[in-house]
Protein backbone atom coordinates (compact mmCIF):
# COMPACT_ATOMS: atom_id res chain seq x y z
CA UNK A 1 0.00 0.00 0.00
CA UNK A 2 1.49 3.05 -1.02
CA UNK A 3 1.31 6.78 0.50
CA UNK A 4 1.04 7.50 3.74
CA UNK A 5 -2.29 7.21 5.23
CA UNK A 6 -3.94 10.45 5.81
CA UNK A 7 -3.82 11.10 9.74
CA UNK A 8 -7.11 10.11 10.87
CA UNK A 9 -9.22 12.96 11.88
CA UNK A 10 -11.84 11.88 14.07
CA UNK A 11 -15.22 14.25 13.39
CA UNK A 12 -15.33 15.82 17.16
CA UNK A 13 -19.12 15.98 18.10
CA UNK A 14 -19.58 19.70 19.54
CA UNK A 15 -21.59 19.82 22.20
CA UNK A 16 -21.39 23.39 23.30
CA UNK A 17 -20.65 23.06 27.14
CA UNK A 18 -20.79 26.67 26.98
CA UNK A 19 -24.64 26.56 25.86
CA UNK A 20 -27.06 28.26 28.30
CA UNK A 21 -29.69 26.25 29.88
CA UNK A 22 -32.67 27.89 28.06
CA UNK A 23 -34.37 29.22 31.15
CA UNK A 24 -31.20 31.24 31.52
CA UNK A 25 -30.95 32.48 28.83
CA UNK A 26 -30.87 36.60 28.56
CA UNK A 27 -34.45 37.87 27.98
CA UNK A 28 -36.13 41.52 27.49
CA UNK A 29 -38.72 44.24 28.86
CA UNK A 30 -39.41 46.36 25.47
CA UNK A 31 -41.15 49.68 25.55
CA UNK A 32 -43.06 50.81 22.70
CA UNK A 33 -44.20 54.08 21.81
CA UNK A 34 -47.63 55.15 22.01
CA UNK A 35 -49.33 58.44 21.29
CA UNK A 36 -50.73 59.05 24.46
CA UNK A 37 -48.05 58.68 27.13
CA UNK A 38 -46.60 61.90 28.00
CA UNK A 39 -42.66 62.15 27.79
CA UNK A 40 -41.92 63.04 31.52
CA UNK A 41 -44.39 60.73 32.96
CA UNK A 42 -42.93 57.79 30.52
CA UNK A 43 -39.51 59.07 32.02
CA UNK A 44 -40.53 59.35 35.55
CA UNK A 45 -41.67 55.67 35.15
CA UNK A 46 -38.52 54.52 33.86
CA UNK A 47 -36.84 55.96 37.40
CA UNK A 48 -39.07 54.87 39.36
CA UNK A 49 -39.31 51.54 38.83
CA UNK A 50 -35.71 50.39 37.48
CA UNK A 51 -33.59 53.43 39.99
CA UNK A 52 -32.20 54.98 36.48
CA UNK A 53 -31.08 57.89 36.82
CA UNK A 54 -32.91 61.19 35.68
CA UNK A 55 -30.24 61.06 32.10
CA UNK A 56 -30.50 57.48 31.37
CA UNK A 57 -34.31 57.36 31.79
CA UNK A 58 -34.83 60.25 29.54
CA UNK A 59 -32.27 58.78 26.68
CA UNK A 60 -34.25 55.78 27.50
CA UNK A 61 -37.68 57.45 26.90
CA UNK A 62 -36.31 59.54 23.88
CA UNK A 63 -35.29 55.95 21.75
CA UNK A 64 -39.04 54.97 22.62
CA UNK A 65 -40.51 58.01 21.10
CA UNK A 66 -38.01 58.48 17.97
CA UNK A 67 -37.46 54.64 17.30
CA UNK A 68 -40.59 53.43 18.40
CA UNK A 69 -39.58 50.94 21.05
CA UNK A 70 -36.37 50.44 23.67
CA UNK A 71 -35.25 47.65 25.77
CA UNK A 72 -35.64 48.72 29.48
CA UNK A 73 -34.38 45.88 31.54
CA UNK A 74 -32.74 42.62 30.89
CA UNK A 75 -32.51 39.73 32.51
CA UNK A 76 -34.15 36.13 33.26
CA UNK A 77 -37.39 36.08 31.63
CA UNK A 78 -39.41 35.52 34.72
CA UNK A 79 -37.91 38.92 35.95
CA UNK A 80 -38.92 40.90 32.32
CA UNK A 81 -42.43 39.23 33.40
CA UNK A 82 -42.41 40.91 36.73
CA UNK A 83 -41.03 44.67 34.98
CA UNK A 84 -43.34 43.87 31.67
CA UNK A 85 -46.67 43.24 34.57
CA UNK A 86 -45.49 46.66 36.45
CA UNK A 87 -44.92 48.72 33.19
CA UNK A 88 -48.51 47.46 32.69
CA UNK A 89 -49.99 49.12 35.64
CA UNK A 90 -48.66 52.47 35.10
CA UNK A 91 -49.86 52.11 31.23
CA UNK A 92 -46.82 51.91 29.40
CA UNK A 93 -47.13 49.44 26.40
CA UNK A 94 -44.24 46.50 27.92
CA UNK A 95 -43.87 43.12 26.15
CA UNK A 96 -41.10 40.57 26.57
CA UNK A 97 -38.42 39.03 23.80
CA UNK A 98 -35.43 37.06 23.72
CA UNK A 99 -32.34 38.82 23.30
CA UNK B 1 -53.79 73.10 38.86
CA UNK B 2 -51.01 70.90 41.33
CA UNK B 3 -48.88 72.83 43.87
CA UNK B 4 -46.78 70.97 46.50
CA UNK B 5 -47.64 72.59 49.81
CA UNK B 6 -46.44 71.35 52.98
CA UNK B 7 -45.56 67.59 51.76
CA UNK B 8 -49.12 67.50 49.84
CA UNK B 9 -50.09 67.97 46.42
CA UNK B 10 -52.93 70.20 46.34
CA UNK B 11 -55.06 71.50 43.75
CA UNK B 12 -58.12 73.50 43.99
CA UNK B 13 -60.83 72.36 41.65
CA UNK B 14 -63.96 73.80 39.93
CA UNK B 15 -67.02 72.14 40.42
CA UNK B 16 -67.09 70.57 36.92
CA UNK B 17 -63.37 69.50 37.18
CA UNK B 18 -64.82 67.41 40.26
CA UNK B 19 -67.89 65.99 37.65
CA UNK B 20 -65.42 65.50 35.10
CA UNK B 21 -62.99 63.60 36.62
CA UNK B 22 -65.45 61.70 39.23
CA UNK B 23 -67.20 60.23 35.56
CA UNK B 24 -63.77 59.71 33.94
CA UNK B 25 -62.68 57.24 37.12
CA UNK B 26 -66.18 55.82 37.49
CA UNK B 27 -66.31 54.75 33.49
CA UNK B 28 -62.46 53.18 34.45
CA UNK B 29 -64.12 51.26 37.00
CA UNK B 30 -66.50 50.51 35.09
CA UNK B 31 -64.68 48.84 32.11
CA UNK B 32 -62.51 47.03 34.71
CA UNK B 33 -65.48 45.26 36.16
CA UNK B 34 -68.54 44.76 34.89
CA UNK B 35 -67.31 45.84 30.77
CA UNK B 36 -64.57 44.02 30.97
CA UNK B 37 -63.93 42.33 27.32
CA UNK B 38 -60.95 41.28 25.88
CA UNK B 39 -62.33 42.10 22.82
CA UNK B 40 -62.77 46.06 23.20
CA UNK B 41 -59.58 47.58 21.96
CA UNK B 42 -59.61 49.79 25.29
CA UNK B 43 -58.93 46.88 27.82
CA UNK B 44 -56.04 45.09 24.74
CA UNK B 45 -54.38 48.65 24.87
CA UNK B 46 -54.44 48.54 29.07
CA UNK B 47 -53.83 44.72 29.22
CA UNK B 48 -51.34 44.44 26.51
CA UNK B 49 -50.42 41.09 25.02
CA UNK B 50 -46.96 40.29 26.66
CA UNK B 51 -45.86 38.06 23.82
CA UNK B 52 -47.33 39.72 20.70
CA UNK B 53 -46.19 36.93 18.72
CA UNK B 54 -47.16 33.87 21.39
CA UNK B 55 -50.99 33.89 22.11
CA UNK B 56 -50.53 31.14 24.39
CA UNK B 57 -47.49 32.67 26.06
CA UNK B 58 -49.77 35.92 26.65
CA UNK B 59 -52.82 34.12 27.88
CA UNK B 60 -50.98 32.56 30.57
CA UNK B 61 -48.46 35.31 31.68
CA UNK B 62 -52.67 36.95 32.13
CA UNK B 63 -53.79 33.88 33.53
CA UNK B 64 -51.05 34.87 36.58
CA UNK B 65 -51.14 38.31 36.35
CA UNK B 66 -54.25 39.76 35.09
CA UNK B 67 -56.05 39.51 38.56
CA UNK B 68 -53.93 41.46 40.33
CA UNK B 69 -53.25 44.35 37.41
CA UNK B 70 -56.94 44.56 37.56
CA UNK B 71 -57.40 45.15 40.98
CA UNK B 72 -54.41 47.87 40.77
CA UNK B 73 -55.73 50.00 38.21
CA UNK B 74 -59.54 49.91 39.93
CA UNK B 75 -57.99 51.21 43.10
CA UNK B 76 -56.18 53.25 41.68
CA UNK B 77 -59.23 55.19 39.93
CA UNK B 78 -61.00 54.76 43.41
CA UNK B 79 -57.57 56.44 44.79
CA UNK B 80 -59.54 59.71 42.36
CA UNK B 81 -62.98 58.51 43.41
CA UNK B 82 -61.95 58.66 47.44
CA UNK B 83 -59.91 62.31 47.28
CA UNK B 84 -62.43 64.30 45.33
CA UNK B 85 -64.29 67.12 47.00
CA UNK B 86 -68.43 66.83 47.01
CA UNK B 87 -70.07 68.02 43.98
CA UNK B 88 -69.50 71.85 44.81
CA UNK B 89 -65.69 71.74 43.88
CA UNK B 90 -62.84 72.35 46.43
CA UNK B 91 -59.52 71.15 47.36
CA UNK B 92 -58.23 67.93 46.77
CA UNK B 93 -55.11 66.85 49.04
CA UNK B 94 -53.29 64.25 48.30
CA UNK B 95 -50.36 62.71 50.20
CA UNK B 96 -47.14 61.05 48.02
CA UNK B 97 -49.09 57.67 47.25
CA UNK B 98 -51.92 58.82 46.78
CA UNK B 99 -50.93 61.76 44.09
CA UNK B 100 -48.92 58.26 42.57
CA UNK B 101 -52.17 56.60 42.38
CA UNK B 102 -53.75 59.61 40.69
CA UNK B 103 -51.16 59.64 38.37
CA UNK B 104 -51.29 56.04 37.02
CA UNK B 105 -55.44 56.35 37.63
CA UNK B 106 -55.35 59.46 34.90
CA UNK B 107 -53.01 57.66 32.86
CA UNK B 108 -55.72 54.78 32.48
CA UNK B 109 -58.36 57.21 32.04
CA UNK B 110 -55.72 58.90 28.91
CA UNK B 111 -55.21 55.99 27.47
CA UNK B 112 -58.63 54.79 27.42
CA UNK B 113 -60.20 58.18 26.08
CA UNK B 114 -57.44 58.23 23.47
CA UNK B 115 -58.03 54.71 21.99
CA UNK B 116 -62.10 55.77 21.54
CA UNK B 117 -60.39 59.30 20.11
CA UNK B 118 -58.11 57.32 17.86
CA UNK B 119 -55.50 59.71 18.62
CA UNK B 120 -52.25 58.82 16.56
CA UNK B 121 -48.47 59.73 16.77
CA UNK B 122 -48.70 63.14 15.98
CA UNK B 123 -52.27 63.99 16.20
CA UNK B 124 -52.49 67.79 17.22
CA UNK B 125 -54.81 67.60 20.30
CA UNK B 126 -55.61 72.12 19.26
CA UNK B 127 -56.15 71.53 15.59
CA UNK B 128 -58.71 68.22 16.16
CA UNK B 129 -60.74 70.21 18.90
CA UNK B 130 -61.17 72.91 15.93
CA UNK B 131 -62.11 70.72 13.34
CA UNK B 132 -64.47 68.92 15.68
CA UNK B 133 -66.09 72.59 16.88
CA UNK B 134 -65.93 73.68 13.65
CA UNK B 135 -68.48 70.56 12.70
CA UNK B 136 -70.54 70.83 15.71
CA UNK B 137 -69.63 72.69 18.75
CA UNK B 138 -72.00 70.98 20.85
CA UNK B 139 -70.87 66.77 19.66
CA UNK B 140 -70.20 64.56 22.31
CA UNK B 141 -66.27 64.28 20.19
CA UNK B 142 -65.39 67.98 21.28
CA UNK B 143 -66.70 67.31 24.71
CA UNK B 144 -64.30 64.34 25.17
CA UNK B 145 -61.15 65.77 23.40
CA UNK B 146 -61.35 68.79 25.61
CA UNK B 147 -61.34 66.14 28.53
CA UNK B 148 -58.65 64.44 27.14
CA UNK B 149 -56.60 67.87 26.82
CA UNK B 150 -57.65 69.00 30.70
CA UNK B 151 -56.63 65.28 32.03
CA UNK B 152 -53.43 65.88 30.20
CA UNK B 153 -52.89 69.07 31.66
CA UNK B 154 -54.14 67.47 35.16
CA UNK B 155 -51.33 65.15 34.65
CA UNK B 156 -48.06 67.07 34.11
CA UNK B 157 -49.27 69.30 36.43
CA UNK B 158 -49.23 66.99 39.20
CA UNK B 159 -45.99 65.17 37.50
CA UNK B 160 -44.28 68.28 37.88
CA UNK B 161 -45.25 69.18 41.23
CA UNK B 162 -43.84 65.70 42.86
CA UNK B 163 -40.46 65.87 40.54
CA UNK B 164 -39.78 69.23 41.99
Amino acid sequence: MGGMAAPQVAPVETPDTHEVPASDRQWVTIVWDDPVNLMTYVTWVFQKLFGYSRERAEQLMLDVHHKGRAVVSTGARERMEHDASQLHAYGLWATVDRS
Amino acid sequence: MFRRQAGRYVATLAVDEVRVLRKVASEVVGLLTDGFDHSDPVVDRLFPAVYPEDSAGSAEFRRYTEGDLKTAKIDQAGAILAALPDEAGGEVRLDAEAAEAWLRALNDARLAMGVRLEIKDGTDLGEELDDAVAEDASSSRVFQLSVYAYLGYLQESLLNALID
